[in-house]
């Protein structure tokens, strides 16, 4: 198996105990990716970046060359690194804030030389203390060090990095929310168009937003060539990525995979990943990519783990995140915690959201707590119909940020799938795993 | 007279003097005032309005949007238990519940000591050592009910002031540099820019002019307030 001879690129430092010091990042290749990019022209560096074929790594999937060359016409005033991981389930960014805060200010400071940016922010979502300590430290040490600041490393090029803490808000992981609160207001995703970010930004100006992996692998793809990281992986899924395995496995974790090339079932089963189902259960379901995707049965374990081969099946891959559900999970209990997960985070901007989201987690609650009617599976569905037409995949949009349409994914998965389940937890008036 | 203490107050002008506009500094230093006084008092959220130049009502009213503003008091240690699905399906509603009994308050509440406020949080990412808790931000690992007991005695004996210091405090390194890139340059790169910003405008005008009337429907139908 393949799983583990994969490169390490974004993780080869965390078996270090001081993974996170300037001394080890010095000491073991640190800061030759900036020297390098700096020799290089901003252009030469962006087509680097473009070569690789580097997918943005938050959620969307967005090509991260692309999102840097829909700007290259208009000078770019912003740069943004999105920290605010919140996706339940997803903690590969904290991993990476917390064990290697250098490479990913160096991922940072290439970014900013190549898109002619002299101010950037770090969005760290604020339940990060370490993280954003941290990363601070980095940062101090960084500008000492002559790798920030006035004229890096001698080369002319000027960048100021300012590390800023959220407050505690799911919503701040959209992008354009995000701005909101960098803005110092309340966290509401802005309508696109106009407000794409790179149009209309950060203040208003011209701004990239990236997310904490993104900026991690570049130190990778400028000293070994966007080539070398496009030759991971396949198609449109190139270089390795970090998936967030949690639930009912033996051993979870942050693990990093060649894309395409390993499995869902790899990455459950492999004794030197997921090690297999916790207590040797059987496999009862298992989400994808964060709670916002549409969720599998374990006659989809061997796919690949590949944006488009998930998104074939019906589902994403989205932040990376893979849970475990086993035989003994009721599953209308996982979709209303979910669903309530939801409805607190919901912005309360759009009305099918704010309020489509409140209704769905009381019905669901009362099913789990045996107060349901056969009837409620229709009304879940049709209220879930009312935040996305059609509850097809990828969903409709009636609201402004895509928080709403995530909503009916495990709803109408778990409806789909265990639909007996539901209709038990009805006709015996409470949950039969209670 | 100033309700942020002198030091306090003029780390909120080292932040104000990071950001292009003064009212990005609101959260990181509704956070300093939480430092000062565990929780944003009335005078504190009056004094950040006044310095980055907005109403009282506008900092109330973004801080109420946070999870971790509190418009009101809040024990020396917020204990946050995660029960969001990873830690669920590891018996976090089961952990929540033995917390709420043996503190003697419901998620939200704090006990009359004052010591612990208990509350029920979203995932907190760190979602492979589950139940998740957190206590001042600060993780603590996957929980048992007994390791939760000690935690909250060791809490209680001060035992982790430590690592765990009191709430409000979140990042205890402070930035060593102000900001160094020449504003010069950054100024002539930004007039730059207005000028290509102003050249693009003028060209949607004239394309808007073109086609006529734009009308006002968007793709995502969000107009109608």
């Amino acid at each position: 198996m393949a799983v583990t001879e994969t490169p390490r690129i974004v993780t080869s430092r965390i078996g270090y105990e001081d993974s996170h010091t300037i001394d080890r990042y010095l000491a073991t290749g640190g800061y030759e990716a900036l020297r390098k990019a700096l020799s290089m022209t901003p252009e030469a560096v962006a087509a680097e970046v473009d070569a690789a074929s580097l997918l943005g790594r938050g959620g969307a999937g967005f090509p991260a060359g692309r999102k840097w060359s829909m700007l290259r016409k208009d000078p770019v005033t912003y740069l943004v690194v999105n920290g605010d991981e919140s996706e339940p389930a997803t903690f590969k960014d904290h991993l990476l804030v917390e064990r290697d805060p250098h490479q990913l200010l160096e991922g940072v400071l290439i970014a900013a030389y190549a898109l002619h940016v002299s101010l950037a922010f770090f969005y760290l979502r604020g339940e990060f203390a370490l993280g954003l300590e941290r990363l601070q430290q980095a940062l101090n040490d960084a500008y000492a060090h002559g790798a920030a600041g006035h004229d890096v490393f001698g080369s002319g090029f000027s960048i100021d990095v300012v590390v800023h803490p959220g407050a505690g808000a799911y919503i701040c992981g959209e992008e354009t929310a995000l701005l909101e609160s960098l803005e110092g207001k309340r966290g509401f995703p802005r309508i696109k168009p106009p407000f794409f970010p790179a149009a209309i930004g950060l203040y208003g100006q011209p701004t990239v937003v990236n997310n904490v992996e993104t900026m991690s692998n570049l130190p990778w793809i400028v000293l070994n060539g966007g080539a070398a990281f496009a030759a991971l992986g396949q198609g449109r899924s190139a270089g390795t990525r970090l998936f967030a395995l949690s639930g009912h496995v033996r051993n979870p974790g942050t693990y990093e995979l060649e894309m395409v090339k390993t499995t869902f079932r790899d990455l459950i089963y492999a004794p030197v990943l997921g090690g297999g189902v916790r207590g040797g259960n059987e496999l009862k379901a298992f989400i994808p990519g964060g709670v916002s995707a549409p969720w599998f049965g374990p006659d989809q374990v061997d796919l690949p783990l590949g944006q488009d081969e998930v998104a074939e099946a019906g589902s994403m891959l989205g932040s990376g995140s893979i849970v475990v559900m086993d035989s003994a999970t009721c599953m209308v209990r996982a979709a209303w915690r979910i669903t309530r997960f939801f409805a607190r985070e919901s912005c309360g901007q759009c009305t099918p959201c704010r309020e489509g989201s409140g209704w769905l987690e009381r019905v669901l609650y009362r099913i789990e707590h045996g107060g349901g009617r056969e009837e409620d599976l229709d009304l879940l569905l049709d209220v879930s119909d009312n935040i996305s037409p059609g509850l097809q995949w990828p969903p409709l949009q009636t609201t402004i940020c895509v928080l709403g349409p995530s909503i009916p994914s495990s709803i109408h998965s778990a409806i789909s799938m265990f639909r007996d389940e539901f209709l038990l937890h009805v006709k015996e008036g409470a949950c039969p795993h209670a | 007279m100033s309700h942020l203490r002198p030091e306090v107050r003029s780390r909120a002008l080292e932040l104000i003097a990071l950001y292009p506009e003064r009212r990005s500094a609101l959260i990181p230093i509704c956070h300093l005032a939480q430092e000062q006084d565990g929780w944003l008092r009335p005078e504190a959220m009056e004094e950040i309005a006044e310095l980055v130049g907005v109403t009282p009502a506008e900092v109330r009213g973004t801080a109420t949007f946070y999870d971790m503003l509190h418009t009101e008091e809040v024990g020396t240690y917020l204990v946050s238990v995660c029960t969001n699905i990873a830690c669920l399906l590891g018996g976090a509603l089961e952990l929540l519940e033995h917390a709420e009994e043996t503190l003697g308050v419901r998620a939200g509440g704090t006990t009359e000591d004052g010591a612990i406020t208990l509350e029920e949080a979203e995932c907190l990412a760190d979602c492979d050592r589950v139940p998740c808790v957190q206590v001042n931000h600060r993780y603590v690992g996957g929980q048992t009910p007994e390791s939760f007991d000690r935690l909250v005695a060791d809490l209680r004996a001060g035992r982790l002031t430590d690592t765990v210091p009191s709430h409000g405090t979140l990042v205890r390194v402070r930035r060593s540099v102000g900001l160094q890139a020449d504003r010069q340059e950054v100024a002539r790169q930004r007039a730059a820019m207005a000028g290509a910003q102003a050249a693009r405008a003028a060209e949607r005008e004239r394309q808007k002019a073109a086609a006529g009337e734009g009308g006002a429907g968007s793709a995502s139908g969000g107009g109608q307030g």
